[in-house]
């Protein structure tokens, strides 16, 4: 996995890119903490377009950068959930509880 | 040593960086079986679960633990029916299972972890776990759809 970020007036885009497993989603969880607990940009947008897969572990550090937005007033917001992403969110019932939008177009509005 | 309808065999440590190929091998081997798209990711996804869940829990983390991983063709009786799946099999030699562990958390909350379980339960048709004599044993199995798709083993 990899996280790259660029930082707009207010929002603060992550491109992320490859897998996120077990192996990786300490890091994921780390930078997004980090982001909305200490930078306290307004508004965090994720860019899963690069993702083919997100486990378990993937999507509860999603639900703790949620979780840290709405702590903080903040807005998180997802956007190119590959299929395999999708159906992960939705087997979970968590992709009501995420702002998704398809492009970041949508998601910068 | 019986080997009839063994496709895989896998033995490998419990460092999650190789999550990945295990993710890759079990993915591919789907394709090939004539699995659907979506079933050939969702059983991928439930054995990565299943890996990680040995990792994490029966393991405790250390990264040079053995795991196997075998995955045969099975075919059957089932209520009745003639099926034929495939059986995925996992072994380690960790801390038993906690059966208090294994209920999957209610999807109404909205919280971190809990979810591996869940996802394997919604892919697999077949989960039982089992120990003995020191080894954790895990058997998951995915039934071909009755509309004869996946009888037979599908090459490029």
């Amino acid at each position: 996995m990899q996280i790259a970020a660029r930082r707009l007036d207010q929002v603060t885009i992550f491109d992320i890119t490859g897998h996120i497993d077990l192996a990786n989603s300490p890091e994921l969880r780390k930078v997004l903490l980090k982001e909305l607990r200490e930078t306290k940009t307004p508004r965090v947008i994720l860019n899963l377009t690069g993702v083919r897969y997100i486990d378990s572990s993937g999507v509860a550090s999603l639900v703790e950068g949620l979780k840290a937005a709405r702590d903080q007033g903040l807005r998180f917001i997802l956007y190119g959930l590959s299929p395999s992403a999708r159906e992960v969110l939705q087997l979970s019932r968590l992709i009501k509880i995420f702002e998704v939008f398809d492009n970041e177009q949508q998601a910068l509005a | 040593m019986h080997n009839r309808g063994l496709l895989l065999d896998l033995t490998l440590v419990s460092d999650p960086q190789l999550l990945c190929v295990v993710r890759a091998a079990i993915e591919r081997l789907t394709e090939v079986s004539g699995f659907s798209p979506p079933e050939c990711r969702s059983i991928t996804r439930a054995v990565d679960e299943a890996m990680a869940n040995v990792m994490r829990h029966a393991y405790g983390g250390s990264p040079d633990k053995r795991i196997d991983v075998s995955c045969k063709r099975i075919s059957g009786m089932v209520n009745g029916v003639h099926r034929e799946g495939l059986e995925i099999e996992l072994l380690d030699q960790g801390l038993p299972f906690d059966q208090k562990k294994l209920t999957a958390r209610s999807l109404d909350e909205v919280k971190p972890g809990g979810l591996g379980l869940h996802f394997i339960r919604d892919s697999m048709d077949v989960m039982e776990h089992s120990h003995k004599n020191g080894v954790n044993r895990l058997r998951l199995v995915k039934y071909f759809s009755a509309d004869g798709k996946g009888q037979k083993p599908q090459g490029e």
